[in-house]
């Protein structure tokens, strides 16, 4: 190889690929359970309770049902295409976590750990690139299934998701032009002091509806409306294959509260991290955790947008408030910075 | 080195793939194939910001639309494809195979004489990047100081390309008979 890395690089990236994987795929599981025992409890009643204590095993079974599931291919579907669209949708959500740092730098063993997989300097453009390779699954799942629902979730879906792609770009320009950079950890760091909740409160709230409209949740989910496209545009998949489309979605919906936690509430700041940089994880997963109530919250209890009001709303609405945060944002910047 | 020998190889496969596959999607697709492996020739050549932004609007955004119409068209392999490649010598082959010499006379004087560019002002990426601190912040100081006339007009252009799409698919306004000159507009 023409690139010269040592060998303990190499090993130390591999180790945290592995142990971020894991992690993330074991969030996804629980996350999948909480989402369940929470919305049981809205709606008055207990939830997965039967398999292990509190009904925790419950994952571990749902995994291996779908597993064990016959997988179909339905007639006329487009066959690469049809096996494509899952990798679409699920591959883009792990990719993220290369960039997201959960703590500040560690030294375990005599090493200076980072808890980041990789810093570069536009890691946050990075997250919206890799968010635009999730609408390619969604369509490309909806038009290979030869299925007319699912042509009409798939079109809609990536419709809505290049739409509030747009929102959520302009809610995060005022965090990268408070904190000048493009990179999570810069912006982790310039966040010390304040949170940037505090200045770019429209900002957060921008996002958090952006970013809810772009991982296709409720009050968003048109495409996905059981009852109106009886699947949407993942009808005609099974088994494991759904069961790529199910870990991509609620791993996109801890990415975004991962990024919501990066970008507005200081990351893994918090009191004492200084002095004991291990509370750093433990202060970031303490903020992920609301943040992943309010997604499963907002299912319980919100109807879903029409599809017209939901288009509506993010190109009429939600884009000139955009527009005037980035305005008066760089107007307070360029003011107080003379 | 390799990297760039690589990446170059999928770029022409991905290339030749759109022009020469049947389907419809499946070009559209190798065509978002052919940006992603354009977008990491730009990483190889230190250009991040770019190779980010054209992955997000390039292949992210407009492909997407692409994708969206021959869905919408329903375009079928084969249909549209009616005429033959050997169709008569006209202005278009004429100026498509002018065009290509050129940029094949391009690239070899580049070769040959191992310049940067052929143009006299061109901007050395490694003292702007490192008089203004990375490349993001390189290609901000000239977007917004010494091109921005051509951002702004970029971005005219932009607005009336929107306005004139839309201008061209709004349907026709309908008088009835008898009635005033009050009209129906279709959004």
């Amino acid at each position: 190889m023409g690139v010269g890395l040592p060998m303990d690089v190499v090993l130390g990236v591999v180790i945290k690929c592995l142990v971020f994987f894991f992690i993330v795929v074991t969030a996804v599981a629980y996350m999948v359970q909480f989402e369940r025992k929470v919305i049981a409890h809205i709606q008055s009643r207990i939830g997965p309770s039967r398999v292990g204590p509190m009904g925790l095993l419950q994952p571990l079974a749902d995994a291996l049902k779908l597993i064990s599931k016959e997988t179909i291919f339905p007639r006329g579907a487009d066959k690469v295409l049809y096996l494509l669209g899952p990798v679409f949708a699920s591959a883009p959500a792990f990719l993220s976590y290369a960039v997201i740092p959960v703590g500040p730098n560690l030294s375990m063993f005599g090493q200076e750990i980072t808890l980041y997989l990789a810093d570069i300097n536009v890691a946050l453009l990075f997250i919206f690139a890799v968010a635009s390779i999730n609408i390619y699954g969604v369509f490309l799942a909806g038009w290979s299934s030869n299925n007319k629902y699912s042509l009409y979730g798939g079109l809609r879906s990536s419709a809505q998701m290049i739409s509030y792609e747009l929102g959520m770009g302009l809610s995060v320009m005022g965090v990268i032009m408070l904190a000048g950079s493009f990179s999570l950890v810069d912006i982790v760091n310039a966040q010390a002091k304040m949170p940037f909740l505090l200045l770019q409160p429209v900002g957060y709230l921008m996002f958090l509806i952006a970013g809810l409209a772009e991982i296709n949740r409720i009050p968003f989910d048109l495409p996905e409306a059981e009852g109106e496209l009886v699947a949407g545009f993942h009808t005609e998949y099974s088994g494991m294959r759904f069961g790529l489309f199910f870990l991509g979605e609620y791993a996109n919906i801890i990415t975004t509260s991962c990024i919501a936690v990066l970008l507005f509430w200081g990351g893994w700041n918090g009191p004492g991290v200084t002095q004991y940089p291990w509370l750093g994880p433990i202060w970031f997963t303490i903020k992920l955790v609301p943040h992943l109530f309010f997604m499963v919250w907002t299912r319980g209890t919100l109807p879903r947008f029409r599809y017209d009001q939901l288009m509506g709303f993010g190109w009429k609405v939600l884009l000139p408030i955009g527009l005037a945060n980035i305005l008066i944002t760089g107007l307070i910047i360029a003011l107080t910075q003379r | 080195m390799w990297i760039f020998f690589l990446l170059a190889l999928l770029v022409v496969a991905g290339a030749l793939a759109v022009v020469l596959l049947p389907n419809p999607i499946h070009s559209a697709l190798m065509l978002v194939f052919t940006l992603m492996a354009t977008a990491g020739i730009f990483l190889t050549l230190g250009a991040q910001f770019l190779a980010v932004i054209q992955v997000i609007v390039y292949a992210g955004a407009i492909m997407v639309l692409f994708v969206f119409v021959i869905m919408l068209l329903n375009l079928r392999a084969g249909e549209g494809g009616e005429e033959s490649l050997h169709r008569k010598t006209g202005l278009g082959q004429i100026l498509g195979i002018g065009l290509a010499a050129l940029l094949m006379l391009q690239i070899g004087l580049l070769v040959l004489t191992g310049k940067p560019s052929l143009l006299k002002s061109i901007h050395p990426a490694a003292e702007l990047e490192a008089q203004a601190g990375g490349h993001s912040q390189a290609i901000g100081l000239l977007l917004y100081g010494k091109y921005l006339l051509p951002f702004e007009v970029a971005s005219v252009l932009l607005l009336v390309a929107i306005i004139g799409a839309v201008a061209l698919s709004r349907r026709h306004l309908v008088i009835g008979p008898g009635r005033d000159e009050s009209t129906e507009e279709v959004p």
